[in-house]
C-alpha cells in the first residue's frame, strides 16, 4: 500500500514514522491485546472454577456420567468420555441418514420449481417460501410434539404388516437377521462386486470402441445380483427377513430408531431441503441457455437433456453452497437439545447438569463440531478445486 | 420492480383457459399425471387443513395472547409497551420518509427524475405484515387493542407525514432518528422505575435480541472483516481464526456458553443477567458471520478506486473510510439483511438456555393446566410459525427488491 522506500536523500525518517516499524509496533501491540485478554479471562476461570470446587482439568472424563441413555447399551456407571462418544455416535446417525436424503429432497424441489407444470411449480414455490421462513427449531419441536408424540403410546403401538411396531417412543421396522455362514454370503457379495467393477468397465470400453449404449451399470447390477442370489442358495439361505414383534413394551427383531430420533430427521431433512432447493433453482438457471438449446437441437429427451446436460454443469456451481448446507445440517443437529434425542450437545448439556465444569465441555462440544466442519470444508476444497478443472 | 404485463392480454373466455390448462398442465402425458396426482394431493391436503382450521379451539391463544407477544411483562406496566410501540411506529414512518426525502433532494440536485412508491404497492408489498396484525387483532378479548394499534397506525401516518416537511439538512441526517427513537424507546419501557430487560419477553424479546444483536455485532464485524484484509499478518491470522472458529460451530454452543460459562470469566459475584450474557454470546456469534458479508463487500469494490485514491494521496485510512467502505457497504445491504434474517430465525434457541421467547411460550402455554395434554401445540406452534414467516418473507422480499434496485453483481 504505502511505499516503504526511503527518501532521495538517503535519511530515513524518525523510527516513529518509518512505516516497517510501525507495522511491525502494530501487530505486536495486536498479539499482546489479544492474548493478554485471553491470559486474563484464563485466570480468571481457574480461579473461579477453584473457588467453586469444579475441576481446572480434563480429569472429569473419567468419572461416571451418571445418567442412562435411551435406547443405547450406555449405563450410568460409564465415563463421562463414553458418554461424549455415544453423542458424537448419535450426531454421526443423523448426519449419515440425513445428508442423502436433503441432497434428493433438494434436487427434486430445486428441479420441480422449474417444472413446465404449472401446478408443481408452483407448488414446490410455496413449500420452499413456506419452509425457510420458518425458524428449524419451531419445525423441529412442531414435528415432535404435532407428528410423533401423537402415534400410538407404546403399550399399544401401531402393527401395520405385522413386520413394523410404531408407537410415538420408538419406530421399528423390519431389517434382515444373519445366523451362520452369513460371513460367507458376504464374501461371495463382495467378489460380485469387484466382478462388476471389472464388466463396467469391460461395457464402459466397448462403448467407447463401437458407440453402443454401455449400460454399465444395469449389467453390474445383474453381475452382483447372480452373485447374490447364488451365494444366498449355496451358504443355506443364512439372511432372513426378521419383522418386528412387540410384546407388551418389548420389541423383537427389526430395526429402527426413537421417535426423538425420527422427529429431528424429518424436521431437519424438510428444513434443509428448502434451502437446498433453492440452491439447485439458482444453479440449473445459472447454466448457460445456449447448453438447453444445443441439447434440444441433438434431440435429447427432457431427462436426458437434465440428466446429461443441465444437470452435471448446475451441479458445479450449487457444490459449494450445498456443502455449506450440509455443514448447516450438521450444526443444527445440536437443535435435538430440544426434544432431547441424545445426540453431543445433548449429552453435554446433561453432564453440565450433572455438575461437571461446563467451560471444559463446551470446548470439547466446540472442537467436536469445529473438527468436524474443518474437515468437511478441507475435503470439498480439494473436491471443488478437481471439479473446476476437470471439463473447462 | 417489473411491472408485470399480463402475458395474454385478450386472454378472457373459457377457451383461452383450456389452452393455457394445456399448456401448462396437460402438455405430456406426464405432465397430465402430475397434476392429477398433485393436484388430488393439494386439494386433499387442503379439505385438511380447512377442516383443521374449523376444529381447532382457539381459546389457548385468546387467553395466552399477550404471553405470545410480550411475555410475562407485568400488566400494569403495560401502557409503557404500548408507547414504546408508538415511538416505534412514529419513528419508522419518520425514517422512512427521511430516507425517501433525501434521496428526492438528491435526484432533484441531480437534476433527475423520481417516483415514489404508491400505497398500492406499498399493500402489495406488505400484505403479510397486515395479515399479521389482523389476526393478531382478531384473538383479542376487549376492543382497546385494536383501538391502540388503530391508534398507532395514525401516529405512524402523522409521523411520514411530518417527515416530508422536513428542512433538507435534517433528512440529510436522518441516521440520527433510529438513534435517538431507540433511546426514547429504551426508557418509555425500562426507565423512570419500568420493566428492565430481563423481564422482557415473548415475540418481543426475539425482535430485541435481533436487532441488538445485529447492531452490536455489526462493529466487531467490521474491524474483522477489515482485519481479515490486512496486510499485517498476524492481525489477518487472529481475525481469520476467529472467524473460522465460530463459523465452525453451532450457534447453540455459544448459548450454552453464555448460559454455563461466561459466569467464569468474570472474577468476583458481580454477575451479567442471563439476557445480557446471552446478548454477548449472540453477538460474538453473529460477528464472524457479518465479516464474511462486509468481506464479500470489500471484494466488490474494484481495485481501480483503490489506486485512484492512492493516486490522489489520500492516506489508507481514509481510502477505506471515504472510498471502499461507502461503496462496499452499500453492496451489503442485500446480505445483511439475509443474516438479520437469520437470526431472527436463530434467536428462537434463547429459549434453549431458560429466556421466554414467542417459542417458549407457546411451548409453556400448552403446559397450563386448562389446556394440559390435549396436543395444543398443533395450534400453538403454528401461530408462532406465522410470526416468523411473516418477519422473515417480507424482510427477504424487500432485500431482494434492494438487491435489484441497487445492482448487486450487475456491475
Amino acid at each position: 500500500m504505502t511505499s516503504i522506500e526511503t527518501p532521495a536523500g538517503g535519511v530515513r525518517p524518525p523510527f516513529w514514522r518509518d512505516v516497517r516499524v510501525i507495522r511491525i509496533f502494530l501487530q505486536i501491540l495486536a498479539v499482546v491485546v489479544v492474548f493478554g485478554t485471553i491470559w486474563i479471562l484464563g485466570n480468571n476461570l481457574r480461579h473461579e472454577l477453584m473457588k467453586q470446587g469444579l475441576p481446572t482439568n480434563f480429569d472429569f472424563l473419567q468419572r461416571p456420567f451418571g445418567v442412562n441413555i435411551s435406547d443405547s447399551s450406555f449405563d450410568r456407571g460409564s465415563r463421562v468420555s463414553a458418554a461424549l462418544a455415544a453423542g458424537i455416535k448419535n450426531t454421526f446417525l443423523l448426519a449419515i441418514v440425513g445428508v442423502p436424503m436433503v441432497t434428493i429432497l433438494g434436487t427434486l424441489i430445486g428441479v420441480a420449481r422449474l417444472s413446465t407444470n404449472w401446478l408443481v411449480a408452483k407448488a414446490a414455490g410455496v413449500y420452499v417460501e413456506t419452509i425457510r421462513n420458518i425458524p428449524p427449531l419451531l419445525i423441529i419441536i412442531f414435528v415432535f410434539n404435532a407428528v410423533v408424540l401423537q402415534l400410538p403410546k407404546p403399550n399399544d403401538p401401531a402393527t401395520p404388516f405385522n413386520s413394523f411396531v410404531i408407537s410415538n417412543l420408538k419406530l421399528v421396522g423390519p431389517s434382515l437377521a444373519t445366523s451362520a455362514g452369513a460371513g460367507a454370503l458376504w464374501l461371495i457379495i463382495l467378489v460380485g462386486v469387484v466382478g462388476a467393477v471389472v464388466v463396467a468397465i469391460w461395457r464402459t470400453r466397448f462403448s467407447e470402441r463401437t458407440g453402443e449404449p454401455h449400460h454399465r451399470l444395469l449389467f453390474g447390477l445383474g453381475v452382483v445380483a447372480v452373485f447374490a442370489v447364488i451365494g444366498y442358495f449355496a451358504t443355506g439361505s443364512p439372511v432372513s427377513i426378521s419383522r418386528a414383534t412387540v410384546d407388551g413394551r418389548v420389541i423383537t427383531g427389526g430395526f429402527g430408531g426413537l421417535g426423538s430420533y425420527f422427529a429431528i430427521l424429518i424436521a431437519l431433512v424438510v428444513y434443509t431441503s428448502s434451502h437446498i432447493g433453492e440452491i439447485v433453482r439458482g444453479s440449473i438457471l445459472a447454466v448457460p441457455r445456449g447448453q438447453t438449446e444445443a441439447a434440444n437441437a441433438l434431440a435429447l429427451s427432457g431427462f436426458q437433456r437434465l440428466r446429461f446436460v443441465v444437470l452435471p454443469q448446475a451441479f458445479r456451481i450449487a457444490l459449494p453452497p450445498i456443502i455449506n448446507q450440509y455443514l448447516n445440517f450438521v450444526k443444527n443437529t445440536s437443535l435435538a437439545i430440544a426434544i432431547g434425542y441424545a445426540e453431543i450437545t445433548v449429552i453435554t448439556f446433561q453432564a453440565i447438569g450433572n455438575g461437571q465444569p461446563a467451560p471444559q465441555l463446551i470446548l470439547l462440544l466446540m472442537a467436536a463440531y469445529l473438527l468436524f466442519s474443518l474437515t468437511i470444508s478441507i475435503v470439498v476444497n480439494i473436491l471443488n478445486r478437481r471439479l473446476q478443472l476437470v471439463g473447462r | 420492480m417489473t411491472t408485470t404485463v399480463p402475458r395474454q392480454a385478450a386472454a378472457t373466455g373459457p377457451a383461452r383457459a383450456l389452452a393455457w390448462a394445456r399448456k401448462n398442465l396437460f402438455s405430456t402425458w406426464y405432465n397430465s399425471l402430475l397434476t392429477v396426482v398433485f393436484g388430488a394431493f393439494i386439494v386433499w391436503a387442503a379439505i385438511r387443513l380447512v377442516g383443521f382450521l374449523f376444529d381447532i379451539d382457539t381459546t389457548i391463544i385468546r387467553v395466552n395472547l399477550r404471553l405470545f407477544v410480550a411475555g410475562r411483562f407485568p400488566n400494569d406496566q403495560l401502557a409503557r409497551l404500548w408507547i414504546g410501540g408508538y415511538i416505534t411506529c412514529a419513528g419508522i414512518g419518520l425514517f422512512a420518509r427521511a430516507i425517501v426525502r433525501n434521496a428526492e433532494f438528491k435526484a432533484i440536485d441531480a437534476g433527475m427524475a423520481f417516483d415514489r412508491a404508491g400505497w398500492r404497492a406499498v399493500t402489495r408489498r406488505f400484505w403479510p405484515l397486515l395479515m399479521l396484525f389482523a389476526v393478531i387483532l382478531g384473538f383479542t378479548r376487549t376492543i382497546l387493542p385494536t383501538l391502540l394499534t388503530l391508534l398507532a397506525i395514525v401516529v405512524g401516518i402523522a409521523a411520514f407525514l411530518l417527515g416530508g416537511m422536513l428542512p433538507r439538512g435534517v433528512a440529510r441526517r436522518s441516521w440520527l432518528i433510529p438513534i435517538v427513537g431507540t433511546i426514547a424507546f429504551y426508557l418509555a419501557v425500562a426507565g423512570f422505575g419500568g420493566v428492565g430487560w430481563n423481564d422482557w419477553g415473548g415475540f418481543f424479546l426475539n425482535i430485541v435480541l435481533t436487532i441488538a444483536g445485529i447492531t452490536l455485532a455489526f462493529p466487531l464485524g467490521l474491524m474483522l472483516a477489515l482485519g481479515r484484509r490486512s496486510t499485517l499478518p498476524v492481525v489477518r491470522y487472529m481475525s481469520v481464526t476467529y472467524i473460522e472458529f465460530l463459523r465452525g460451530v453451532p450457534m447453540i454452543t455459544l448459548l450454552l456458553m453464555g448460559a454455563f460459562a461466561l459466569g467464569f470469566l468474570i472474577p468476583g459475584d458481580r454477575q451479567f443477567s442471563l439476557f445480557l450474557r446471552l446478548l454477548i454470546a449472540i453477538t460474538l456469534f453473529q460477528s464472524a458471520y457479518i465479516a464474511e458479508v462486509v468481506r464479500g463487500g470489500l471484494q466488490s469494490v474494484p481495485k481501480g478506486q483503490v489506486e485512484a485514491a492512492q493516486s490522489l494521496g489520500l492516506a489508507p485510512w481514509k481510502t477505506m473510510r471515504l472510498i471502499v467502505l461507502p461503496q462496499a457497504l452499500r453492496n451489503v445491504i442485500p446480505a445483511m439483511v439475509g443474516q438479520f434474517i437469520s437470526l431472527f430465525k436463530d434467536t428462537t434457541l434463547v429459549f434453549i438456555v431458560g429466556l421466554l421467547d414467542l417459542l417458549r411460550a407457546a411451548q409453556i402455554s400448552t403446559a397450563q393446566s386448562e389446556f394440559q395434554a390435549q396436543g395444543l401445540q398443533a395450534v400453538t406452534l403454528p401461530f408462532a410459525a406465522l410470526f416468523f414467516w411473516v418477519g422473515c418473507y417480507v424482510m427477504s422480499r424487500e432485500s431482494r427488491r434492494l438487491e435489484r434496485k441497487l445492482g448487486v453483481g450487475e456491475r
